[in-house]
């Protein structure tokens, strides 16, 4: 069974958003999505400094068996990447919501986190 | 509706993702494909291979009608007992499958051919030497079950009355009862693949995971073939390539002159002209991964990917792509609108569970 922390929003392509005390918002794949895409081999980031656009494909997330896009929850630029997944991009399949996360922005608008789905209709929703 | 293999529940009981392959459902994976791939490489992982069609020919036109069907020549097996890789072809050289031929002890002869060309194989089989005398089976009452790695041997051996594998040459197999053993598999290790009858697959599956033997899903067995340099069929090869396009000129016999195989008169032909295109090994920098129909840029022209995986062993992608004939050495692979160097090698890019020695030299 899937974990999935209460404090994260998740958005239906799978990807989570948690709001830092900084006013910035994190990015990174839910436990669901890593286990469906199985060992992951190679993370591509956004760039530092790039304009993202909810429901944008900004990051790639690639396995032994596919590579997927990743698609921005949140609208807003780019501020910070997780480096350490270059050289240990299994990082995301061991600690998805933790050492996992692949990047976070400056929203334009906090407000669009709301849009989200929180953990409860998450779990509905991959239960379908 | 897709089928079942014997093993199907013992699948399911032991956490595999079920996917659909080739009519068939089967594991994709247990619990981590890189974990299952590196067991076949340093120790022993098992497969459920049930889904890949045995047909078993009889009678006395057995060989006449195997010399026209095999690009091989079926007259290399001697005697009874042993094994020849073969492709088989259509009058234009296109391979429409790839196969192995076993010489048994009854002198009949059995084939292991593709899940996926099943219909199409046994349709051109009887086509073309139904009218000979010689009967065509289909063994669907047969499981099958490939065990791989350097521990393989020694694994299978513990089990009673199968310390004469210990001895066997590799292509070569023997019986044990109702039970079929070949030194051959598709991952580049030691190990067999065991033919027996459905009602006993169960068993020895669990017998084979208490003796150790880690189960393995369809990923690995990807990976562990691609790493090792041996084709997929539908991928690497089809009906529109030759074997001599195929990395897989060694395969086919043309000696001797007289013997008329179907397809010899168009690979001569692409012989004398000389071949365009050739199949290659690909390595790439560590990054994304070159999957299959990603294009190939070389000096002489585009190429194609046309099996692509991250290699657990070399830890970077991996891939095979049909390349123009005269291309060589560093190359560009487009990959989501980039592209990216790759490096032309000779196949295959793992031996004895490493990197082949000189793989990325000259």
């Amino acid at each position: 069974m899937s974990d999935i922390p209460t404090e994260f929003r998740y958005a239906d392509s799978h990807e989570w958003a948690e709001a830092l005390e900084d006013g910035t918002v994190r990015v990174g794949i839910s436990d669901h999505a890593q286990e469906q895409l199985g060992d992951l081999v190679f993370i591509e980031l956004p760039e530092e400094g790039a304009v993202v656009a909810k429901g944008e494909a900004c990051s790639v997330v690639e396995s032994v068996k596919a590579a997927s896009d990743v698609y921005s929850p949140i609208s807003g630029e780019v501020v910070s990447l997780n480096d350490a997944l270059e050289d240990a991009p299994e990082t995301v399949n061991n600690d998805p919501y933790g050492d996992g996360w692949l990047y976070s922005v400056k929203p334009n608008d906090p407000a669009e986190l709301d849009e989200l789905m929180d953990a409860e209709a998450y779990a509905e929703h991959i239960d379908d | 509706m897709s089928r079942q293999t014997p093993l199907f529940q013992a699948h399911k009981a032991s956490g595999g993702r079920i996917v659909e392959f080739a009519g068939w459902q089967l594991p994709i994976q247990y619990v981590s494909l890189i974990e299952e791939h590196h067991a076949v490489r340093k120790a022993a992982g098992m497969f459920d291979v049930s889904h890949m069609t045995v047909v078993d020919l009889d009678g006395p036109d057995c060989v006449a009608a195997l010399s026209r069907l095999l690009a091989n020549n079926v007259a290399k097996l001697t005697e009874s007992g042993r094994a020849l890789y073969s492709t088989m072809l259509n009058e234009q050289g296109g391979i429409i499958d790839d196969l192995i031929c076993y010489r048994m002890p009854n002198d009949g002869y059995r084939l292991v051919v593709n899940a996926a060309t099943r219909q199409k194989d046994l349709a051109w089989i009887q086509q073309q030497v139904g009218g000979m005398d010689l009967s065509i089976n289909e063994r669907e009452d047969l499981a099958m079950i490939a065990l791989q790695g350097p521990e393989a041997a020694a694994i299978l051996t513990a089990i009673s009355g199968l310390e004469a594998f210990e001895s066997l040459r590799p292509f070569r197999f023997m019986m044990h009862g109702d039970w079929f053993i070949a030194r051959t598999g598709y991952t580049g290790e030691d190990g067999c693949e065991i033919i027996l009858p459905n009602d006993q697959a169960v068993a020895l599956w669990q017998q084979l995971i208490d003796q150790g033997a880690t189960p393995c899903g369809l990923g690995a067995r990807d990976s562990l073939r691609l790493e090792a340099g041996l084709n997929l069929y539908g991928q690497d090869m089809t009906t529109e390539t030759s074997p001599l396009e195929s990395n897989l000129a060694w395969t086919v016999a043309f000696d001797p002159q007289a013997r008329d195989f179907i397809g010899r008169a168009a690979l001569e032909q692409q012989r004398a002209e000389g071949l365009q295109m050739k199949l290659v090994g690909l390595v790439l920098e560590a990054g994304g991964i070159a999957r299959s129909g990603a294009r190939v840029l070389t000096p002489h022209g585009d190429g194609h990917v046309t099996s692509g995986a991250f290699s657990p062993t070399l830890e970077r992608p991996i891939a095979m792509a049909r390349i123009p004939f005269k291309a060589d050495g560093d190359v560009q692979v487009e990959l989501r609108g980039k592209t990216r160097p790759a490096r032309v090698v000779q196949l295959p890019f793992v031996r004895n569970g490493s990197m082949r020695d000189g793989l990325l030299d000259g």
